[in-house]
């Protein structure tokens, strides 16, 4: 096959993962989009495979295959409420291969005659692919840990962890310096180990100081590293293709890490160092009621109050994907508009693990997208809401976030329950969410508590209302 | 435990102090129930319906009183006109009486309650605090009492409330003026304004202008600019006798004005200040009507007789002081629902004991004899608001704080000349081929930046997913080395193919399938 042909089928390919992306502005072109996505992918491989190898076809083969069949099996298999635990742990074998492929390179960088300036851009560009493969790898993996909960969920801060972080940054930046010289000498191979140590322990590191409520940003942020080390392979190989892509998913990580960073008025710097909710929330907490200034309903009552209103608005939070709720949801869903209530769904971006995790959940239990809204959308049609529905979230409901300004998450945007008539608050008890932050909310006086666990309470409204 | 609810015997008194829905809540705390035959007859609940949720009926007042650990009641105990006893008499040591008990003006009443080394909780000294108010009794009947009182205005006033315009021609709306605006007066306030009329009213508690034009009522001010008539626990305070001057002349002017005056001015242990003078009622059009809530603490306009419909002057004055008994079934079912809230708190290990835990701050403001001793008056409730000021200064700073000092109108030039700068040196040394690369890098940036921001907000977990896949692309890095003759280099690469499958089959496969579950 010819180099042109090899050319103009990456140009082919990456005009189609452009198209893919495109596609997902809204619904209705999605699935075309993904399917764009496929025949991109389908087409570079085809190319590469057919086009450049020459030998072990049968391994390349046998490793694709083998593969693509657990990719397989894990994509049917994985629970909708897993799938910030499956994307990060698929981001951390994009950061795996970058780091494979960038030692791989190492080892065999060809016989092509460079002078010393490419010499010295080649040896940098190996660096840095591998170095960010290797952040991805451990970043993810942290991550993964984190959301499936076989680590805990609290920021992990060692004592002086940003002296520590400089020094592994300054640690990275000489042994560059070291590799670069040394990588058309001998190989420079102890230098780029030793990094690759480091970068681990410094993905580590980074994500476990990281809290729980932080983890969109987290997930988003390593979306974006693994992008940027397909980027640097591509710098690498000079492969345009990659190039493209790397680029592409590179800058959607890292916009969404910024939508997700403005959704918790949290600046991205913060995010990345860590810490949120470990200190004390000082003033913030004292100004609110006791426990005793809650006023708790039944399930009897919430179903009553659900049936007897117009328009009813459901807030759903991560406690709602970890209890499991969402069909039982949205089969009161269907009883109420079957009875005329207008039912709608309001998310706020940060709501659940990753971004869009609700839309996802909600699209599992077949609630159609067309009443589902973003914070957004909905948040000034809350006075004419006659009954809003929080079902385990706490911070994104949080009136302090307006009204407090020293509170720890002042000037963060948050859905808006309480100019409604009637706030029903699903909740297993008064604990604090993830911020640490108390809720005024939950104290104000048109706000009713249904305390127990979000799915058996759901449950027993679904009965109620089947009477 | 069991419970005994006699029949109210008081004259006109319509009230029940147990529906059979509450009836059926308070069993689910472990106690049993019994009730006086015809108990609930006046306010719609005949004894089928209490028996039909488990209640005993019994027909003979003096065994219920002596048979039920805990009497629950709506009005003070009183000697009955038939049977000829009391009640308290027959209570003895370990009972329970539950009622409105108004300790203040009835010391006899709980002097005798403690000789007979009973416990009693007055409904009327329930705290008001905000975690009380779902057992605030006083509120649940005042919200009655100002409905109520609209009704009864309507009922004596010869014209419509809402104006229209007819072929007969045009009516105009009547003009209502609710003077004091606590939990009676707002409700008034609602119905007036529900029924069409325009409503105004006025408070000595500049606090409520908000809550009183949330209901789209017109709030008369004083131009007073330091005084404050918010007392302790939510009720007015007496004022100064300019404020009470300037008052008046409003009240008069008003009086003109207006067709229906509903006064519900009263302060806490004092006789009600009197607003509506004689003067003012003459002045009214003939035709007005006057519901003065405060009748029975002497009225807020001396010519108003309690318990009465009068009219003098034109004008009829309304001093019922049963209007919650006028609305029997509503009332009972509210003030059954304050009592099931306050036995739940009374019982929170739900198992039919009674537990008067003084240390509980409204158990203990309820509680005015506990086991035979007087435990009233209670000591002076804790203030439960937030030193609001606090916040509001607090915001004030924070609203204060001065810009951050403003960018130079050039700056954002800095950045520019900076990358500038670097891509220059980069091309003076930089060999070609990795420009050509550079440039693609770059502007694959720019067309991503622009892409990703139309996704849609609710397709970013597919976005995320299907950008994974194609960041495996990463694969054709290791296909192109997986023909070398090095076998580390064919190992690594076998690797990386092989994750980089699981990643591009998973990722698509995963985005297929939640896209498929999006759906109209």
């Amino acid at each position: 096959m010819s180099p042109g042909i090899i050319t103009a089928s990456y140009i082919g390919a990456s005009a189609l993962f452009i198209l893919a992306l495109s596609g997902l502005s809204n619904q209705e072109t999605a699935r075309r989009g993904n399917f764009y996505g496929m025949l991109g992918m389908g087409l570079a491989l085809c190319v590469t495979i057919f086009g450049l190898v020459t030998d072990n076809q049968f391994l390349l083969i046998a490793g694709m295959v083998v593969g693509g069949v657990i990719g397989w099996v894990l994509a049917k298999r994985v629970e909708m409420t897993q799938m910030p635990e499956l994307v990060a742990i698929l981001h951390s074998l994009v950061g795996l291969a970058a780091v494979f492929v960038g030692y791989a390179n190492a080892l065999d960088h060809g016989t092509a005659e460079l002078t010393d300036i490419e010499k010295t851009i080649h040896a940098v560009e190996t660096y840095i692919g591998v170095l960010i493969g290797a952040v991805t790898v451990a970043g993810s993996l942290t991550a993964y840990l984190k959301l499936s909960g076989k680590i805990g969920g609290k920021p992990v801060q060692l004592p002086g962890r940003h002296l520590f972080n400089l020094a592994l940054l300054l640690g990275s930046i000489w042994l560059g310096v070291v590799y670069a010289e040394q990588m058309f000498v001998d190989g420079g191979m102890p230098a780029l180990v030793v990094m690759t140590l480091l970068a681990l322990l410094f993905g580590v590191h980074m994500v476990i100081a990281i809290g729980g409520a932080d983890m969109p940003v987290v997930v988003s942020m390593l979306n974006s590293y693994s992008g940027w080390a397909a980027a640097a392979m591509g710098f690498m190989l000079g492969n345009d293709l990659l190039i493209v892509v790397g680029a592409l998913v590179g800058s959607s990580g890292a916009i969404l890490s910024y939508i997700m960073c403005k959704a918790m008025n949290r600046k991205f710097i913060n995010v990345i160092l860590g810490g949120f909710g470990s200190k004390p929330a000082g003033t913030a907490t004292s100004v609110v009621g006791d426990v005793g200034d809650v006023r708790s309903i039944e399930a009897e009552e919430t179903a009553e109050l659900l049936r007897n209103a117009k328009e009813v608005m459901i807030i759903p939070g991560y406690g709602m994907a970890v209890a499991q709720a969402q069909h039982t949801v949205y089969e009161i869903t269907k009883k109420l508009k079957n009875s005329g209530v207008n039912v709608r769904f309001g998310i706020h971006p940060v709501a659940g693990r990753m971004p869009g995790h609700m839309n996802v959940l909600l699209a599992e239990a077949k609630v159609p997208y067309d009443i589902v809204f973003e914070m957004d959308e909905i948040n000034d049609n809350f006075p004419n809401v006659d009954v809003s529905v929080v079902i385990g979230a706490n911070d994104i409901v949080n009136p302090a976030a307006q009204d407090v300004p020293d509170s720890p998450i002042a000037g963060m945007p948050v859905l808006e329950p309480w100019n409604g008539t009637t706030t029903i608050v699903l909740k297993r008890g008064m604990s604090t969410g993830y911020a640490g932050v108390d809720n005024p909310l939950f104290y104000k006086e048109n706000t009713r508590m249904l305390f127990g666990d979000a799915k058996d309470r759901v449950d027993e409204i679904l009965q109620f209302l089947s009477k | 435990m069991r419970i005994g609810v006699p029949k109210e015997i008081e004259e006109g008194e319509k009230r029940v102090a147990l529906t059979p829905e509450t009836a059926h809540q308070i069993q689910k705390l472990g106690f049993s129930i019994a009730i006086e035959s015809k108990a609930g007859e006046l306010a719609n609940f005949n004894d089928e319906s209490y028996a039909n949720v488990g209640v005993e009926i019994i027909e003979d007042a003096q065994e219920l009183w002596e048979t039920s650990d805990i009497i629950l009641k709506v009005r003070p105990p009183k000697e009955h006109p038939e049977l000829g006893f009391y009640g308290v008499e027959l209570l003895r040591e370990g009972q329970t009486l539950i009622s409105f008990l108004y300790p203040a003006q009835n010391q006899e009443l709980l002097q005798e309650l403690s000789n007979h080394g009973v416990t009693a909780l007055a409904m009327d000294s329930v705290p008001r605090i905000s975690r009380a108010q779902k057992m605030d009794a006083l509120s649940s009947m005042a919200n009655i009492a100002g409905y109520r009182a609209v009704v009864e205005a309507a009922q004596h006033f010869g014209r419509f409330f809402t104006g229209q315009i007819t072929a007969a021609g045009k009516i105009p709306p009547a003009k209502v003026l609710v003077i004091g605006a606590g939990v009676a007066g707002l409700s008034a306030i609602g119905a007036a304004k529900s029924m069409g009329a325009i409503v105004r009213a006025f408070d000595t508690r500049p606090e409520v202008k908000e809550q009183v034009e949330s209901m789209d009522a017109e709030f008369l001010m004083l131009e007073f600019d330091d005084e404050d008539g918010s007392g302790d626990g939510g009720y007015a305070k007496t004022m100064s006798p300019e404020f009470i001057k300037a008052e008046m002349d409003l009240f008069a002017s008003q009086a003109a004005e207006v067709d229906i005056i509903i006064t519900t001015a009263l302060i806490p242990g004092r006789p009600a200040p009197e607003l509506i003078t004689e003067r003012m009622v003459v002045n009214m059009k003939p035709g007005s009507v006057i519901v003065d809530l405060a009748a029975e603490a002497g009225g807020n306009c001396k010519l108003t007789e309690a318990n009465k419909v009068v009219v003098k002057h034109g004008v009829t004055l309304i001093g019922y002081t049963n209007l919650p008994s006028r609305l029997a079934a509503q009332s009972s079912q509210l003030y059954a629902t304050n009592l099931r809230h306050l036995l739940t708190d009374l019982c929170p290990e739900k198992n039919g004991e009674l537990d008067v835990n003084m240390d509980d701050e409204v158990i203990r403001g309820a509680t005015v004899v506990n086991k035979g001793e007087i435990s009233w008056p209670p000591p002076a409730p804790r203030i439960s608001l937030a030193p609001k000021e606090d916040i509001g200064l607090k915001a004030k700073e924070a609203l204060a704080k001065p810009e951050d000092k403003l960018a130079h109108p050039m700056a954002f030039l800095i950045p520019l000349v900076a990358c500038g700068l670097g891509l220059f040196g980069l091309g003076s040394v930089a060999p070609p081929a990795f420009i050509g690369h550079l440039s693609v890098f770059v502007l694959s940036c720019f067309i991503g930046y622009m892409v990703i921001w139309g996704v849609s907000h609710s397709l970013h977990t597919p976005l995320m997913s299907v950008t994974n896949a194609i960041s495996s692309i990463i694969v054709i890095g290791a296909i192109i080395q997986v023909s070398s003759t090095n076998p580390i280099v064919v190992g690594l690469s076998v690797l990386a193919i092989f994750i980089t499958s699981i990643n591009i089959v998973g990722g698509f496969a995963v985005t297929h399938r939640m896209l498929r579950m999006f759906r109209k």
